[in-house]
């Protein structure tokens, strides 16, 4: 199925399934404004956006599987298997998100049923960020998710905490939203152009590229690294993680990284293919990302502040992907992305049964004994453990593997090693958790009696822990899928020329 | 020929006994467990009899797995692997049966984790694709650390984290290394593809590159057999393991690293491993082993941990007459490594035994007990005279042939590694001397029980395969004979011509 963005029906069609979360979202926010702050009211809000998610990927489905494509010149939005991939891993996430968020927001007593409509916003702006062909409209979509996030944040209003997170989540935020911001100026000023493919053809006919040009670039990429939470950008992200609610964190950690991520890779790939300084700059972030992150994760005793860290690492890994580019960079990160989501996700909701009030306070050594008490959690927790080490068996496993492979296959061998090494740190952080929940006995014997799932975070929890072990032992489809999104994000140079 | 089928079986049984003994109650846990390895030994045994020694790789399976990068599930095995698979399968069920009365808490994970390890082990030895070896390599890694963990000494978290840092270190050098061998491969033929055949045609010509990937071979290898410096993680963890944890490290996994410089490092990268210098560091270095492992057992005041220590100075012989490259030397390498994981295995039982009655490992907590369990100390002779290398047991045979082998090439060093077996005596004797003869001071000694049924029906087929390999190791040397030719000649072509080969022809 071959759209033409020009016309308007064609361009409505490929904005499907964000037209249809807009439809959902404004029934959502219709329904929360006649109704109380109920646990009844929050559960059917809760149901309404697994519907709206639900419908939003049978739509994105239905492109994908019509083949979907952009034709004729460069237009506003893309249609191609990077965004489908992409879109599904935003939905997953926020639909697992909303799981575990059932029980967790009843307990906390955050009976405030606009909870879920800012999720839907959140997962709105970043299926936007997937589709933008265009940096305004990458632009548009990342304010859109930070706005929601900001305020999902401080959702826990009475605690300190989470409003102190969601204060420093919002000054950082704009302060890289306006580097973000003035990088497109200044790339705009260079080319004449912020549609992505039109500014790949421009770099391609510049040759050498100019200052102004690099600035920019420069500068978006420091923008990107903020909302990623590269190091050195990263000073936010422990306090955001740890302030934030627990299920807001496993978003922020797994739905909003993957959204800049995947506009990041669209934007160097497809359109900065060509200037080669972005290799050198994003070469250092990822080197410092996983050696910063992995040691600052190593000195942590919580163990909300630990995976807050430990995100940061994984930061760095899906760096390597990026700076290996291509379509087999791209492929690897839609591979990782889809095992971190999974695992990282899985972690916290964990963690939403042994905690009360913010997690903060839980530290790695309060899980001992849980094994004895909690057999089937421990279990999971360690899956997801032993996922994050990238141990052979989990999908942490096929995606690293996968990165290494598109790392060493683009000549960063030094990347690839920096990779490895600072895995065998992450096991320092990591395999604590598996000894204090398997060979640590439990302080007393009430320890973990209030730990416990509702029915619907162990739904979560499986599909997390089933997922982890599926694709780690047969990810033949996932790299199907992943081959396709990879290819589908090429180098403008020779995206015009084959249309022509 | 036995079916090919045999292999995956090997693999998959234990795999799904596994998941029956965690689902069923506790104390049924052993026996299940002890049934499946009985299982898995009897479908193991066959091979013997009909592996062809001159047939190259056998019961070969050769199925796709991860189409995208080129993976397979290829799986087979050849004179080397062959006795490692049986070994495995034979210490299995005596592990099992070893920790009858030793394992009493959680019983159901202790023994599931017990045969998921098995899988592990096993498909490191079969596996002829290198995605699948590395993943077996490090799938063995997680039932090790837990059984350390969880049921290991008082020590043991620290011993298990060791354990686990030192072998994943390693290991992942090893991921990166065979990710850029396969894209090398690739880039020469086109052909995308982990196996180890592929991947054995293309690597002469690696050049320069070959110097890394060697060393993350080496490295990962080394830290497992383990070669002196990187052996520190051994004492702990075998001081703290449970017995059948220490007698699976001592038996089996430290074989893994030797298999490895055999299948991997040596016939991948020959360029690299026959430069002199390697050698001179890598013969250095275990002979280091030997005399070192030696001195440092003769001064432990603890029984487990004298035997891990011995344990090093065996595993250099092993490097020895792997590094030596006749065939003598790698028969008699490949032997040791057998005989290794009987005695040592024995050694190991033998301690555990003696450490449930009396809870106590130092030797000066014992003496004079040969009057109180005179079976007990009788098997401790045998077991400990075989591991000393007298002639008549196993340990005489493989390092005979080592040093015998190993003098062809390095005179010297084998000239001082024959101290090693003197140095062996020493410690092992006084050690003996202390435990079971000497005064009986300790009235607590008095007290002891001699051996069971049960614990006899261990050590009984280990007394049985010292004597056999002692008295006629040639049935074991004439299988692994073409094998070994096989991999000389891969590495130094014309190497073997005119050399006389242990236990006559095939």
């Amino acid at each position: 199925m071959k759209l033409d963005p020009s016309v308007y029906h064609d361009l409505l069609l490929s904005l499907l399934p964000e037209l249809v979360l807009t439809g959902w979202a404004l029934v959502l926010l219709l329904f929360v404004a006649w109704r109380h702050q109920t646990v009844r009211d929050l559960r059917i809000a809760g149901w309404l956006t697994l519907a709206a998610l639900l419908s939003t990927a049978v739509a994105t489905w239905w492109l994908w599987w019509n083949r979907a494509g952009v034709e004729g010149l460069a237009g506003m939005v893309a249609a191609d298997d990077f965004r489908w991939v992409a879109d599904w891993v935003f939905l997953g996430a926020a639909a697992l998100t909303v799981l575990i968020s059932f029980a967790y927001l009843e307990r906390e007593q955050l009976l405030a049923p606009e909870y879920y409509v800012l999720l839907v916003f959140g997962t709105l702006g970043m299926l936007v960020m997937a589709a933008g062909a265009d940096l305004m409209v990458i632009f548009l979509g990342l304010e859109l998710m930070s706005v929601a996030v900001y305020v999902l944040a401080g959702f826990d209003r009475r605690r300190a905490r989470s409003a102190e997170a969601a204060l420093k989540y919002f000054l950082l935020g704009a302060f890289a939203s306006g580097f973000l911001l003035y990088g497109i100026a200044l790339l705009y000023g260079a080319t004449g152009t912020t549609n992505i493919s039109l500014l790949g053809a421009q770099v391609a006919f510049m040759g050498q590229p100019s200052v102004m040009l690099l600035v920019g670039l420069a500068l978006l990429i420091v923008g990107f690294a903020f909302k990623v939470a590269a190091v050195p950008f990263h000073m936010w992200a422990p306090d955001v993680y740890d302030g934030a609610p627990t299920p807001v964190t496993a978003f922020m950690a797994t739905g909003v990284k993957a959204a800049a991520f995947a506009a990041l890779f669209r934007v160097l790939v497809a359109g900065f293919a060509g200037v080669a300084a972005w290799h050198d700059m994003l070469w250092w972030l990822a080197a410092i990302t996983m050696i910063g992150g992995n040691l600052f994760a190593l000195g942590q005793r919580s163990l909300k502040r630990m995976l807050a860290y430990s995100s940061v690492a994984h930061a760095g890994y899906l760096l390597v992907a990026v700076t290996a580019g291509g379509s087999s960079g791209t492929s690897a990160f839609i591979v990782y992305v889809i095992a971190y989501t999974l695992m990282s996700l899985g972690a916290f909701a964990v963690l939403t049964a042994k905690g009360r009030a913010g997690e903060s306070d839980v530290l790695i050594d309060d899980l001992a004994g849980l094994a004895a008490r909690r057999p089937w959690l421990a279990f999971a927790l360690a899956i997801c453990m032993l996922s994050l080490l990238g141990f052979p068996g989990t999908a942490g496993f096929i995606g690293k593997w996968y990165i290494l492979i598109a790392a060493t296959s683009a000549g960063q061998n030094t990347l690839a090693a920096i990779l490895v090494l600072t895995s065998v740190v992450s096991a320092g952080y990591y395999l604590p958790v598996i000894m204090a929940m398997y060979m640590k006995p439990e302080p007393d014997e009430a320890a973990h009696v209030d730990v416990r799932l509702d029915r619907w975070g162990r739904a979560a929890v499986l599909a997390v822990v089933a997922g982890l072990l599926l694709f780690g032992v047969w990810p033949n489809r996932l790299f199907d899928l992943a081959r396709s999104a990879g290819q589908s994000v090429q180098p403008a140079a020779t995206a015009t020329t084959t249309g022509q | 020929m036995y079916a090919p089928w045999v292999l995956t079986a090997l693999l998959v049984w234990p795999l799904v006994a596994a998941a029956v003994v965690l689902l069923l109650p506790g104390r049924l846990a052993k026996y299940v467990a002890l049934a499946t390895s009985l299982v898995e030994f009897a479908l193991s045994v066959p091979l013997w009899w009909t592996f062809v020694p001159a047939g190259g790789m056998q019961f070969m399976v050769d199925r796709t797995w991860i189409a995208a990068w080129g993976i397979h599930y290829t799986v087979g095995v050849d004179g080397i692997s062959l006795f490692l698979v049986l070994l495995t399968t034979f210490l299995m069920p005596l592990s099992i049966l070893g920790s009858w009365s030793y394992i009493t808490r959680r019983e159901g994970g202790f023994y599931a984790l017990l045969l998921v390890l098995t899988t592990g082990m096993i498909g490191v030895f079969i596996a002829l694709d290198l995605f699948l070896f590395y993943v077996m390599w490090e799938v063995m890694l997680i039932p090790m650390y837990f059984i350390i963990g969880v049921w290991g000494g008082d020590n043991r978290l620290y011993a298990a984290i060791k354990f686990f840092i030192y072998t994943f270190f390693g290991s992942l050098l090893m991921l990166v290394a065979i990710i850029v061998l396969y894209l090398h491969a690739a880039a020469v033929t086109g052909v995308y593809s982990f196996s180890y055949a592929h991947l054995l045609a293309q690597a002469p010509l690696l050049g320069s590159t070959a110097w890394w990937l060697f060393g993350a071979f080496f490295l990962a290898f080394a830290i497992k057999v383990p070669l002196f410096p990187l052996h520190t993680w051994l004492p702990d963890a075998h001081v703290e393991a449970p017995t059948a944890g220490s007698v699976i490290l001592a038996g089996i996994l430290l074989k893994m690293g030797t298999y490895g410089f055999l299948r991997f490092a040596l016939p991948l990268f020959p360029a690299v491993a026959l430069n002199q210098t390697v050698q001179l560091v890598i013969v250095a270095l275990s002979l280091i082993g030997i005399i070192y492992g030696g001195l440092v057992a003769m001064v432990q005041p603890d029984f487990k941990k004298l035997i891990a220590y011995s344990s090093v100075a065996h595993l250099g012989f092993v490097m020895l007459g792997i590094w030596a490259l006749t065939l003598q030397s790698v028969q008699g390498a490949l032997l040791v490594m057998i005989n290794h994981g009987i005695s040592t295995g024995a050694l190991f039982f033998l301690a555990g035994m003696i450490y449930e009655r009396r809870h106590s490992r130092l030797i000066e907590a014992y003496g004079g007990i040969a009057r109180v369990v005179p079976l007990f100390a009788a098997i401790l002779t045998i077991v400990s005279l075989s591991s000393i290398a007298l002639p008549g047991t196993n340990g005489f045979v493989g390092e005979f042939l080592v040093l015998v082998g190993s003098f062809r090439t390095y005179p010297i060093a084998t000239g001082l590694a024959t101290t090693g077996v003197i140095v062996a005596a020493a410690y092992l004797l006084t050690a003996l001397q202390r435990v079971i003869y000497n005064p009986l001071t300790d009235h607590e000694n008095e007290k002891l029980t001699d051996l069971t049924a049960r614990e006899l029906l261990v050590l009984v087929p280990l007394l049985v395969c010292i004597l056999w390999v002692g008295i006629y190791p040639r049935p074991f040397l004439r299988r692994m004979e073409p094998s070994a030719r096989q991999l000389i000649e891969q590495v130094r072509p014309g190497a073997t011509q005119g050399q006389p080969a242990a236990g006559g022809q095939p």
